[in-house]
């Protein structure tokens, strides 16, 4: 929170600067009534700390290459066209504002990743209330620091992953803010690598073909208040730390290899007051070490959480389990993670002393979850009556499940799941343009 | 009528029937006598088909009954313990082998319904039917459908003294009608006035089969029972087991 | 068949007190669960159980003991111009549609009502089909077997074998051969029993599915197909039918 304060701080200061030292900044019009009806021209005509100001109309240009330090506004909606021809909108300059386009139709490559606006090596770039409509990539951050990408709309239609880039794409960046953005369609609703400090808020990603979040070697950022929902595969997070990720909801993405989020070796990072329901797997973890799930609710997943090879020091504190088909699955006896005050919907303990804590431990593993790991043709006799005979008698003396994976002190109630309303859904100028352009 | 040849039957390792030849022809009223487990039943049962024999074959008016079905419409069939669906009523019971026979309403013999006063109990249950009822029933359905053979089991047990003469009076009146009667029953002076031939079985063979006269006179008595005794006792059987036959 | 004799049949289950309580217990679990469950398919997912060990152990437990109860009357129905076959298809066919009315009522209505769905519908089916198998599979027990504590015996435990024995030794199975790929084999192998087809349909159906893993897509891509369909289906028809055969030819012979 306090990195964030500082940001805005830093970024206000900066724009107050700005507008100081271009006093003398001119406003161009671009428009069918107006002198320039180019912006590409418009652009070069203009100084740095100029505003150009497009108005409502079909932009059939080239690539619009913005090289100046230059504020770019859209009036009534202008659509810029790539024609599936070119890059729609290439940013090259620090200190730019892109505001209220419709970016539509860029070209498809195999070579070159294109985006219906890319930011190439700059700084203090903010990209914000625009539409995305088509684009191979959406929004391309390459090498950037300090960027800011919000209220933007991004949607593409491609059926394979490979005729469809990301979403909202940022690499080998620092500092970029990502808020407040809907995203469908695309192979990845996010994607960030090598990017850090970075703050991804409020987003809606929905029916994105491969990850709704996908992030690798991108440490120190912060993940709050998203909305994952029927991605491919849910949310990835790999080979980072110190990651912060709260406040998301996780849901629906049901499928063979799904999962509502991926954490492969993962350390000294916080995954707390996320809501998973309807995964087919809720957490998949794996290497993941001293990571603290705390607070989180797990609601009608296939599996709630599985936690695999060399997962060491978790601890998964006060989460409530509901309805989920299995609640913990292993493939190892061994591993050291710490169940502590969670709420387990499937325990069968009581609570003599009316703490509001279980007086027996809760073993989360059931045997036949165990079974399918090893075997996972097994799942065959899922729900068949031998299975539940076989899971009840464990139960009474277990054997095979892990001894040491256990919950000693159980909740007899969940705790109370705060609910806020959550991001991109509430962003109501998004959904009424979206709407519009719907029609 | 019924042609019995070389009739077997075995149960696992246990000869039931032995070899059985038998003519019985209509117009004869037939007692098939012989201790516990002499086969009598099984016979019957091989007659209407119920149990399939061995080797030999039953010829029903010269036509072999392997296999057929549509000769038991001139069979009627009182068994020893009549069963019927407990939660029927007997006015369904009476409806349903109506239905079964197909025979028109005016060919039916409703004398036995009358007599006995069935129609006063056709709500009643087969469940909470006593075994003289139950026997009652039995027997009405066997005449109903004027069939020319009669196939009695123990028709008597279980039957109050009232309706044994009716009912013994309805088998000389359709003995009249040049019918084949076949009745099995341990009570013998009961049948002396009806029967015209007696067969004799004990260990699954047939050890006789004569006419009442011939009997009469092969062992010089005048009473039926005396003369069964008098058979008993040359084959050294004890006369109880004949007594509390079933 | 006899049109008679299966009215008479049926009449008498439809007043059977057990056949009754039966409707009546399915009807108030699976009314219930539906009140209690708001997901349609956790509703279905928990009526599965009923469908898959209650249905079965009732249908053949039940009609065993209604045929050697009605063992004199059969009797009495075989003394009587009537084929054999006939009197024994149409004695199945009385039970069968008993048993099966009271699965359409008790758990059939009340699905369709709530949970019309394709899931719901496979459900249905698939207790409708299992309730046929298992009364065919009763009749081929009583028939075999004289005595009627054997005979329940039996029943009890071909319904042990198909409910629980069968998934242990296809348990068995796939520990030994977990290294080969048996997931094909596996379909073959499900075919062998009622119940474990209907399980594996109706939870391909609500959509567990995705959690069969690579297993669920062998058997999806089986039974999403038409052949697949068609062959399942006859199989379920080869259970119904078959059980029923060896009864009505063994019957055809039998001392009564």
């Amino acid at each position: 929170m306090q990195n964030l304060f500082l940001y805005f701080l830093l970024n206000s200061v900066f724009c107050l600067l700005m507008v100081a030292g271009t006093t003398r900044a001119a406003t161009i019009h671009v428009g069918k009534h107006d002198n320039s009806k180019s912006i590409n021209r418009a652009i070069a005509q203009a100084k740095p700390g100029d505003t150009i100001l497009v108005h409502g109309g079909h932009y059939r240009e080239e690539t619009i290459q913005i090289t100046k330090s230059l504020t770019l506004i859209g009036l009534e909606n202008p659509i810029i066209d790539g024609q599936q021809k070119h890059e729609p909108v290439a940013i090259k300059a620090d200190n730019i504002t892109f505001k209220g386009f419709t970016v539509k139709n860029s070209s498809h490559s195999a070579l070159t990743d294109v985006a219906g606006i890319k930011v190439y090596g700059v700084k203090n770039v903010s990209i914000t209330d625009n539409v995305l409509d088509n684009n191979f990539f959406g929004i391309y951050l390459q090498n950037v620091k300090n960027c800011h990408v919000e209220n933007n709309r991004l949607r593409t239609y491609g059926e394979t992953e490979r005729l469809v880039g990301n979403g909202v794409h940022a690499w080998k960046s620092d500092s970029v803010t990502i808020l407040n953005n809907e995203i469908i369609g695309h192979r990845d609703g996010i994607y960030l690598e090598f990017v850090t400090h970075t703050h991804v808020r409020k987003n809606l990603s929905q029916n994105n073909l491969r990850y709704g979040l996908h992030f690798m070697f991108s440490h120190d950022n912060e993940y709050h208040y998203n909305i994952f929902r029927s991605n491919g595969a849910g949310v990835a997070v790999m080979y980072t730390q110190r990651v912060r990720m709260e406040h998301n909801r996780f849901e629906e993405n049901w499928g063979d290899a799904a999962y509502g989020l991926l954490l492969k070796d993962i350390t000294d990072s916080y995954i707390e007051h996320n809501t998973f329901v309807r995964n087919t797997t809720g957490i998949f973890m794996e290497g993941s070490n001293r990571t603290l799930i705390e607070q989180n609710s797990f609601e009608n997943n296939g599996w709630a959480i599985k936690i695999f090879t060399s997962c060491m020091d978790n601890t998964l504190r006060k989460n409530s389990f509901i309805q989920n088909t299995f609640d913990v699955a292993t493939n190892s006896g061994k591993l050291n993670n710490t169940f502590v005050e969670n709420y387990w919907d499937k325990y069968e303990g009581y609570d003599l002393d009316k703490n509001g804590i279980g007086d027996v431990p809760h073993h989360p593993v059931s045997l036949f979850s165990m079974l399918i790991e090893r075997y996972p043709a097994a799942m065959l006799l899922f729900r068949s009556f031998m299975v539940t005979l076989f899971d009840r008698s464990e139960k009474m003396i277990p054997s095979l499940t892990p001894e040491n994976l256990k919950d000693d002190s159980p909740l007899m109630k969940p705790l109370p799941i705060k609910t806020e309303k959550l991001s991109a859904t509430g962003n109501s100028e998004v959904f009424r343009r979206r709407k519009g352009v719907e029609e | 009528m019924i042609e019995i040849e070389q009739l077997s039957k075995k149960f696992g390792k246990l000869q039931a029937l032995k070899d059985i030849n038998l003519s019985l022809s209509s117009g004869q009223c037939i007692s098939l006598i012989g201790p516990n487990g002499s086969g009598k039943t099984t016979l019957i049962k091989s007659i209407l088909g119920m149990v399939v024999p061995s080797s030999g074959n039953i010829l029903f008016d010269g036509k072999n009954i392997n296999k057929e079905w549509a000769y038991r419409n001139d069979i009627g069939y009182m068994p020893q313990i009549g069963q019927y669906p407990e939660n029927m009523r007997i006015g369904q019971v009476l409806d349903m082998m109506r239905d079964i026979r197909k025979t028109p309403d005016h060919l039916l013999d409703n004398e036995l319904y009358e007599k006995f006063e069935l129609n006063k109990m056709l709500d009643k249950r087969m469940r909470t039917l006593s075994g003289g009822t139950r026997q009652k029933v039995s027997a009405c359905l066997a005449f109903m459908f004027d069939p020319k053979v009669l196939i009695l089991d123990e028709p008597t047990a279980g039957l109050d003294p009232l309706a044994t003469e009716i009912l013994k009076e309805k088998i000389v009146y359709e003995k009249q009608k040049n019918k084949l009667i076949l009745i099995t029953s341990h009570v013998l002076s009961d049948l002396d006035e009806l029967v015209s031939q007696i067969i004799y079985m004990q260990d699954g063979e047939l050890v006789f089969h004569k006419s009442l006269e011939d009997l009469k006179s092969d062992t010089g008595t005048d009473k039926l029972s005396k003369a069964i005794a008098h058979i008993m006792g040359h084959r050294s059987i004890p006369q109880i087991e004949i007594i509390h036959e079933q | 068949m006899n049109n008679k004799i299966i009215k008479y049949v049926i009449s008498d289950l439809l007043r059977n007190r057990t056949v009754f309580f039966y409707t009546l217990v399915l009807l108030a679990l699976s009314l219930s669960i539906f009140f209690i469950e708001g997901n349609v398919d956790k509703s279905i997912a928990s009526l599965l159980n009923l469908v898959l060990f209650v249905v079965p152990l009732v249908s053949i437990v039940f009609s065993t003991i209604y045929l050697y109860n009605s063992e004199e009357f059969i009797a009495l129905l075989v003394s009587q111009p009537l084929k054999r076959q006939s009197i024994w298809l149409s004695i199945f066919v009385g039970l069968a549609t008993a048993m099966a009315a009271a699965f359409l009522v008790g758990v059939g209505l009340p699905t369709l009502i709530f949970a019309y769905s394709l899931s719901g519908i496979t459900l249905v089916i698939g207790g409708l089909l299992l309730s046929l198998i298992f009364v065919s599979i009763a009749m081929w027990t009583a028939v075999r077997l004289r005595d009627k504590s054997k005979g329940i015996g039996l029943a009890i435990i071909l319904w042990l074998y198909f409910a629980l024995i069968f998934d242990a030794l296809l348990l068995f199975l796939l520990f030994q051969f977990a290294d080969y790929p048996i997931e094909k084999l596996m379909v073959a192998v499900s075919m062998l029993n009622p119940i474990d087809i209907s399980r594996i349909l109706i939870l391909l159906e609500i959509d567990l599915s995705a959690m069969m893993g690579y297993t669920g897509a062998i058997f999806r891509d089986f039974f999403g197909t038409g052949t697949g369909m068609l062959i399942t289906g006859l199989v379920m028809f080869l259970w119904i039918a078959l059980p029923l055969l060896f009864a009505t030819r063994f019957f055809k012979r039998k001392d009564l």
